[in-house]
């Protein structure tokens, strides 16, 4: 066994005597103390703020579900989604019909879960076969096909007239209060997170790091990238599920419009934007989805009717704001913020080379 | 048997619509390898730029057409300048990224600029043709018509002209391409501003059919669907991709309306199943 | 019986005969070059070896395996390790991620097992962690251990490419053109690396190589291949003087 130093970046230096320390998920004291804490602050959060805050993180809280199954799929396996909405309605309405039926939340919500990952095996299947600018659009063309199914399917779905979800069923409760949904996605967004950083840190999700950065060697590593594309297709469709059917309880009221191929873009650029490839990323692209949509209605109400009364503000701000991160930041914001606490460890012989992008040249993606 | 004609002539008038979007789409892929999800949404700046020239302004149709080309070539060759340029080498997620950006912004302006009322613009192509007694709109000819000349140009300026192979260099391996003493840079912008003039020709094409409004840029979904089914580094692959997206839709609305909005992406996914690059795939294996 | 023989083995790409009628053995301990002009085929043998092309004719048998019922994917849990001439690491991850998937044929623990993180993953995932430190140090990576691969020096690149394939702990070793790229310095270093292979670790080498100095400190014998045929087989004097390799190589004396 090594003993050997490394210093973390809130100053600390580390004395690591054993890999098990490598092998947590919280290196160390401070680690343990600020997410401690963050997940404390987030579960009392319902005694300090109102109802309104409430709703708003119940909603960031979604999207940040929905963002970690893309991803799953995306950033950590390589795979291009344009079309995660279709997980997104399929555990909404799954979930909702069920509750309908007078089940309670514990068959509704896995029955979502489930239906959403028999979607994603059936789209895993083609799919890994296919890569690059395909893959994305086979996915595309997956939502579109399940949005319009949604639409014809009047007899579960409600069809183009919508459907009324009720609330979520515990033990016979249902639960109505804002709050209540609150904990309840907080819950299940924790437990997932946890599951999905298990696997990063197994072998299972070196595996799907491999298939990413380059699918042939992983071959030769004995990988099997067929069985790693489902299996990160499965998982991502899975919690996306589950992200629908909390999303049908957050919305009330579900048509197939919302499932459209402008949510699945949404999704997409949520998670570049936060910084792909990262966990980090999932929750920060969501907080700032967020923020832009909340900021921007209230934004609206202050600025002259002039700008705020233009119709199409929204998304043009979205865009400009997605462009500019791309051309500067493509790292996204989690990408952003690594350079912002180098800049704070390195102080004051800090280097702005140190995280210089080379001039890079297209090398063509076609020879693969 | 004349019911069988009409809807094939319309689903290839339709068809040439998406392939001339596909098309555009497919030379921005061929000489950069880069993906531009905002076509559909340039093929709909086009068409109200032709507008505000030709209803708003008051510019004669033949001079409006031109003009409107013109201003789409340099707005094109402008936001690859200004924008596009910035990811260059960076892998092709960030160009989906961006250009997925870029058509929401374009979809965003557009609605602010021009509002969502739908507008239409007059054009001096109008009534109706019929032989044996199919009656066909002669806007749908003129789309017809007007494909078939663009084709020729091009296959000839790609097959004959410096700067046609010049492009296709630059596509491979832009470093050596720069080592060769090819202006990459301008070469990438005049593909763009190219592209951006043929979107916008089809989105002028496009307007007597169908009503002018933001949302017309979603249109270009469909010519993905085309590009793919053609395979995506083959300009006749676009074409034909194009047509065959063009003459499902009419057919399928006709006879099975049921799956009419998602007949087009069943086929797509069925040859992507068969043949997954495309029908004219242009992917070889790596050298290990 | 060799640890691995080739028979006849043939493929053509598009009317080039690349690899024609083939024919070799390496054993069991042995470090064995293979030479030959650029295009000549050699990383085509590999990668028929890898299995990522289909041959037209031949027999490919590892340790009385017959690889031809193999797919590319299962050539790593059979003991067949190999590096990539272009190098293919996983750009972004760290050098330890790219090491211990080296390590994925010795996974023995199922998916939920995983999701959950038991008990057995973590004692699996401490070994695992373990035998890729003890590459780390046979090839002296440690100052690397947790950087990402996209900043790092060619030279140090390569090394990494090595260490994961020994991490497979293979009995075959596959090196193309491990000293490319090298300077004269890294490039003695990688003939100790490999005799220290053969010798510490028992693994059985073939390599394909330009250097001539390097095949004739390490090799124990030297195949030379010329437009895809075997022009010469033999010790490494014998072959280097052979006409037909100095033709291919230098050119006839007219």
């Amino acid at each position: 066994m090594l003993k050997f130093i490394e210093k973390s970046f809130d100053m600390r230096i580390l004395f690591k005597t054993n890999y098990k320390q490598d092998l947590n998920l919280a290196k160390h004291g401070g680690h343990r103390f600020w997410y401690g804490l963050l997940i404390f602050v987030l579960f009392a959060a319902p005694l300090i703020l109102d109802g309104y805050y409430i709703g708003e993180a119940t909603r960031v809280l979604i999207y940040a579900m929905a963002g970690l199954g893309l991803m799953v799929l995306t950033g950590f396996t390589g795979q291009a989604s344009l079309g995660h909405a279709a997980f997104l309605a399929i555990g909404a309405y799954t979930n909702a019909w069920f509750l309908a039926q007078g089940f309670s939340s514990f068959v509704a919500l896995p029955m979502a879960a489930l239906l959403s990952m028999i979607g994603g095996l059936l789209v895993a299947i083609p799919a890994s076969r296919m890569s690059g600018i395909y893959l994305a659009i086979a996915t595309l063309a997956f939502a579109i096909i399940v949005e319009d199914f949604a639409g014809h399917l009047t007899s579960i779905t409600g069809g183009n007239r919508g459907m009324m979800v009720d609330a979520p069923m515990l033990f016979g409760y249902q639960i109505w209060q804002t709050w209540g949904l609150y904990l309840f996605v907080l819950s299940v967004l924790v437990a997932a997170t946890l599951a999905v950083l298990n696997i990063l840190r197994s072998p299972l999700g070196r595996a799907m790091i491999a298939v990413r950065d380059s699918e042939v060697s992983s071959q030769a590593l004995g990988v099997n990238p067929m069985k790693i594309k489902v299996f990160a297709f499965t998982v991502s469709a899975a919690i996306t599920g589950l992200a629908g059917a909390f999303l049908a309880h957050y919305m009330l009221f579900l048509t197939p419009q919302i499932f459209g191929i402008l949510l699945s873009i949404q999704l997409l650029l949520m998670i570049v934007l936060g910084g792909l490839g990262t966990v980090h990323g999932v929750f920060f692209g969501a907080v700032l989805i967020g923020v832009l949509e909340t900021g921007i209605s209230i934004a609206k109400d202050t600025l002259p009717s002039s700008i705020s009364g233009l119709p199409g503000i929204e998304p043009f701000i979205f865009g400009a704001i997605l462009i500019s991160v791309i051309a500067f930041e493509p790292t996204g914001i989690y990408g952003r913020w690594v350079k912002i606490r180098s800049y704070m460890e390195f102080f004051p012989i800090y280097k702005r080379k140190s995280f210089k992008r080379q001039r890079a040249y297209l090398k063509t993606e076609r020879l693969r | 048997m004349n019911e069988f004609m009409q809807l094939l002539i319309i689903g290839i008038s339709q068809g040439c619509i998406y392939g001339l979007m596909a098309l555009g789409f497919v030379m921005i892929y061929k000489a950069t390898e880069m993906v531009n999800f905002a076509q559909g949404d340039m093929m709909m700046l086009g068409s109200f730029v032709a507008w505000t020239l030709i209803m708003d302004l008051g510019m004669p149709f033949w001079l409006g057409v031109p003009a409107t080309l013109i201003i789409m070539a340099l707005f094109g060759a402008l936001v690859d300048i200004l924008i596009v340029r910035r990811v260059i080498g960076q892998p092709q997620f960030a160009v989906v990224i961006l250009t997925l950006g870029l058509g929401i912004i374009f979809r965003a302006a557009a609605g602010m600029i021009w509002g969502q009322v739908p507008l239409t613009i007059d054009s001096p192509i109008s009534g109706f043709s019929s032989f044996h007694g199919i009656v066909i709109g002669n806007e749908r000819l003129a789309i017809i018509a007007v494909t078939a000349l663009l084709i020729v140009i091009l296959w000839a300026y790609f097959r004959y002209s410096k700067w046609g192979i010049a492009m296709k260099a630059a596509s491979q391996n832009q470093l050596a391409a720069y080592y060769s003493g090819i202006p990459v840079r301008v070469i990438i912008s005049a593909v763009w501003a190219v592209a951006a003039a043929i979107s916008a020709l089809a989105g002028i094409l496009l307007a007597p059919i169908t009503l002018i409004e933001p949302m017309n840029g979603l249109l270009g979904i469909k010519a993905f669907a085309a590009a793919v089914i053609g395979g995506f580094g083959s300009m006749p692959g676009a074409i034909l991709g194009g047509l065959i997206v063009g003459i499902i839709e009419p057919f399928a609305a006709a006879y099975v309306p049921a799956v009419k909005g998602s007949m087009v992406y069943i086929v797509m996914l069925i040859v992507l199943a068969l043949r997954p690059q495309g029908l004219f795939a242009q992917i070889h294996r790596k050298k290990l | 019986m060799s640890l691995l023989d080739i028979e006849n083995l043939s493929i053509s790409f598009g009317g080039v005969k690349a690899v024609d009628s083939v024919s070799f053995a390496v054993e069991e301990g042995s470090v064995y070059a293979i030479i030959g002009p650029n295009g000549a085929g050699k990383s085509t043998i590999f990668n028929l070896l890898s299995r990522f092309y289909e041959p037209q004719t031949g027999q490919l048998n590892f340790s009385g395996n017959d690889l031809l019922e193999l797919g590319s994917k299962d050539i790593a849990r059979l003991g067949i390790a190999r590096t990539f001439q272009n190098l293919e690491l996983f750009e972004h991850a760290s050098v330890l991620q790219n090491l211990l998937v080296g390590r994925h044929v010795h996974n023995t623990q199922s998916w939920w097992r995983q999701v959950l993180f038991t008990g057995s993953v973590v004692e699996a995932e401490l070994e695992h962690r373990a035998k890729v430190e003890e590459v780390i140090d046979f090839l002296e990576l440690a100052h690397y251990r947790n950087q990402i691969i996209s900043g790092l020096p060619y030279g140090v690149r390569k090394k990494i490419e090595l260490a994961r394939a020994l991490c497979i702990e293979p009995k075959l070793l596959l090196l193309d053109e491990p000293s490319s790229g090298l300077n004269p310095e890294e490039t003695e270093e990688m003939g100790f690396w490999i005799e220290d292979i053969r010798r510490d670790l028992n693994m059985t080498v073939v390599l394909i190589e330009h250097d001539m100095s390097l095949v004739a400190e390490v090799s124990d014998r030297v195949l030379a291949i010329v437009n895809g045929k075997v022009a010469a087989e033999g010790d490494h004097a014998f072959v280097q003087s052979h006409p037909d390799v100095v033709s291919a190589y230098l050119g006839d004396a007219q």
